[in-house]
């Protein structure tokens, strides 16, 4: 790695979210995006890995709310920025693909439509050009005969069209951080497969951070260069990827790591029997008290800035 | 004397009508499952991969008598399961039953847990009263789950949970055949591991066969015994498990298996499966699989021919007529 590292893109320090004082969700994460890095956060369900993305976006519902901590983006506070001003950043420098394309649709327009709003809001352009733009658009993300797939509704396309839709409309403004939630997960896997180059050769071209959120650690593999694992809102390991899965730290990611069944594994002539989680990670070593962060410095307790 | 195999499926074909695109227009039938030969012999799994609309739910579904076949038969030990001398639906109930992918959806969320299983006994005149009770309670014991929460209604349970419940209700007729269909595809990694422990831990113990559907290969490959490769109707590879996954032969299982986001490939370590684009030579399968194959044409030309010990591949109709495909 070089000695001075770029400014990162995305700065996340000791973010904690919760319900006011009563209930903590993420419990003080730390991590850093660089600029073209594609950053993976992988955990369970309930670990807080979704909020933490939709915190960055500024998606979060009520009652949720972000409680303490920092979020730096290309220079912006995004705890004390106007919301009007979020909301200009958010389609333009940052963008979100989130896991049903279908509820993030509108059912009730065209999906050339939807494209062509992102130009027209962010580059003020007419409507006239912003349709030929999100054709364009459309075939940037390899959907076939893409003039006619522009006047098409959502109903009318296939699982996977639909993703590529949304990484086309999430990449329209060429943004410079991608949130990606679980963007394949609904997908079969050749589709998957597709839409993931699609997402990975895009990025690289245009030199886009990605945080890719996923369960599924054969994409966090395939896509990321640093890896973060939370369990029970915290941050419990971040190394980079050939080092995690070769030599993960934390007892958790032990786990998960040898919890998942894996394509190959099983040994001819015996039964496929999986390890599970608690065999390899005691409930103790996930509560409140472990470091919250392990690193291939050593463990820390306390987040540093 | 043969015996004849716990579940046979043979040459089962559904179709759909589709409605016309004009008012006049062509006929069209979608051929969700075309001529489909399974079996599954007692205390065997035997998994059915492929992607969405290959048709191993509609085959399934078939098997539960909740698709009727339009072609074909379904024998359970050598009985029709189907068309003209089928036992009822209650006999049916208690010879097989099946595990949804969302136990939520499937689950009557009015009623508490106690009172799904029990209402199957009372149903069929199993057991009543404290023996009903008591047999509720081993059964939540045998899947991982506490008597108490015989009480408790499906929205106070987690994920991982309701899928035990699934797996409860399915047993609760001592049924020999389970159809699992996605049982974990819902559930986060680690609580699949434990899902998956205990399906086997069942099988086990109460001597079940399983017919397992899953679009997750890694799933599958740790369950089954025997695996069958489904695309677009058509079973085009069937084998032992370790068959399929060390030599896969048919492209479309190549290209199923290399499209597996896989830890160990990106990390250079091996997991020896081979290169999906390399085919052994002297034996020609179908060029190009994102094509689907003209629906009901030339059907006779292909067939699943045996390769190895318990591994059959469908050849491509190519073979036999090289020009019949555009």
């Amino acid at each position: 790695m070089n000695d001075i590292l770029p400014d990162p893109v995305l700065s996340v320090r000791d973010l904690q979210i919760g319900i006011g004082n009563k209930l903590k969700i993420v419990h003080g994460v730390s991590f850093d995006i660089l600029p073209g890095e594609t950053y993976g956060l992988v955990g369970e369900s309930g670990s807080g890995k979704s909020v933490t993305g939709l915190s960055i976006m500024g998606l979060l519902k009520r009652p949720l709310n972000v409680t303490g901590g920092a979020l730096h983006f290309l220079g912006h506070d995004l705890r004390r920025i106007r919301p009007r001003d979020h909301r200009r950043l958010r389609g333009d420098r940052m963008a979100m693909v989130f896991q049903e394309p279908m509820t993030a649709l509108n059912p009730l327009a065209p999906i050339g439509r939807q494209i062509a709003e992102m130009f027209v809001i962010h580059r003020g352009m007419d409507w006239s050009e912003a349709k030929a733009k999100a054709v364009e658009a459309l075939e940037s993300v390899r959907v076939p005969s893409p003039e006619e797939r522009a006047r098409a509704y959502p109903h009318q396309l296939s699982g996977g069209m639909r993703q590529r839709v949304m990484v086309a409309m999430a990449l329209a403004c060429r943004p410079d951080l991608l949130i990606a939630d679980e963007p394949t997960t609904a997908l079969d896997v050749t589709v998957q497969a597709g839409v993931l180059e699609l997402i990975a050769d895009l990025c690289t071209a245009e030199g886009t951070a990605v945080l890719l959120i996923s369960h599924d650690l054969g994409v966090i593999a395939n896509m990321c260069q640093r890896v973060g694992v939370m369990d029970r809102g915290r941050l419990v390991e971040e190394q980079d990827t050939k080092a995690l899965f070769e030599n993960p730290m934390h007892p958790y990611t032990r786990g998960l790591l040898a919890a998942r069944p894996r394509l190959g594994s099983r040994v001819p002539g015996e039964r496929g029997r999986l390890i599970e989680l608690e065999q390899m990670v005691a409930d103790e070593d996930r509560g409140h008290d472990v470091p919250t962060l392990v690193t291939p410095r050593g463990p820390r307790k306390e987040v540093t800035a | 004397m043969t015996v004849a195999p716990l579940l046979e499926i043979r040459d089962l074909s559904v179709h759909f009508n589709l409605p016309r695109l004009t008012p006049f227009g062509m006929r069209r039938i979608l051929h969700a499952v075309d001529g489909v030969d399974l079996s599954v012999k007692e205390g065997e799994c035997l998994g059915i991969v492929g992607e969405s609309g290959c048709g191993k739910s509609t085959t399934a579904l078939t098997v539960m008598g909740l698709q009727e076949p339009s072609s074909g038969q379904i024998l359970y030990r050598g009985q029709p399961l189907s068309g003209p001398g089928a036992p009822g639906r209650k006999e049916r109930a208690r010879i097989a039953q099946m595990v949804f992918q969302d136990p939520y959806a499937s689950l009557n969320p009015r009623q508490t847990i106690g009172s799904t299983l029990l209402s199957q006994l009372a149903l069929h005149g199993i057991a009543r009263g404290s023996e009903a009770s008591d047999r509720v309670a081993d059964m939540l014991v045998r899947v991982g789950l506490s008597p108490d929460h015989a009480k408790r209604y499906p929205h106070e349970f987690s994920g991982g949970q309701r899928q035990r419940i699934g797996i409860a209700r399915a047993l609760m007729l001592d049924p020999e055949i389970l159809v699992l269909d996605e049982p974990v595809s819902a559930l986060d990694v680690s609580i699949q591991a434990q899902i998956i422990n205990l399906l086997m831990d069942l099988q086990e113990t109460l001597n079940l066969s399983y017919i397992m559907i899953s679009h997750d290969l890694s799933v599958v490959e740790h369950v089954s015994d025997r695996v069958a490769v489904m695309y677009f109707g058509r079973v085009v590879e069937l084998g032992h498990w370790h068959a399929i996954f060390s030599r896969p032969t048919h492209p479309y299982t190549r290209h199923l298996i290399g499209s597996v986001p896989n830890a160990e490939a990106v990390l250079g370590r091996s997991r020896g499966v081979p290169d999906p684009v390399a085919i052994p030579e002297g034996r020609r399968f179908a060029p190009d699989i994102s094509v689907r194959p003209e629906a009901g044409a030339s059907r006779e030309a292909s067939s699943l021919v045996e390769i190895g010990p318990d591994h059959f591949v469908r050849l491509a109709d190519s073979i036999s007529s090289p020009k019949a495909k555009r």
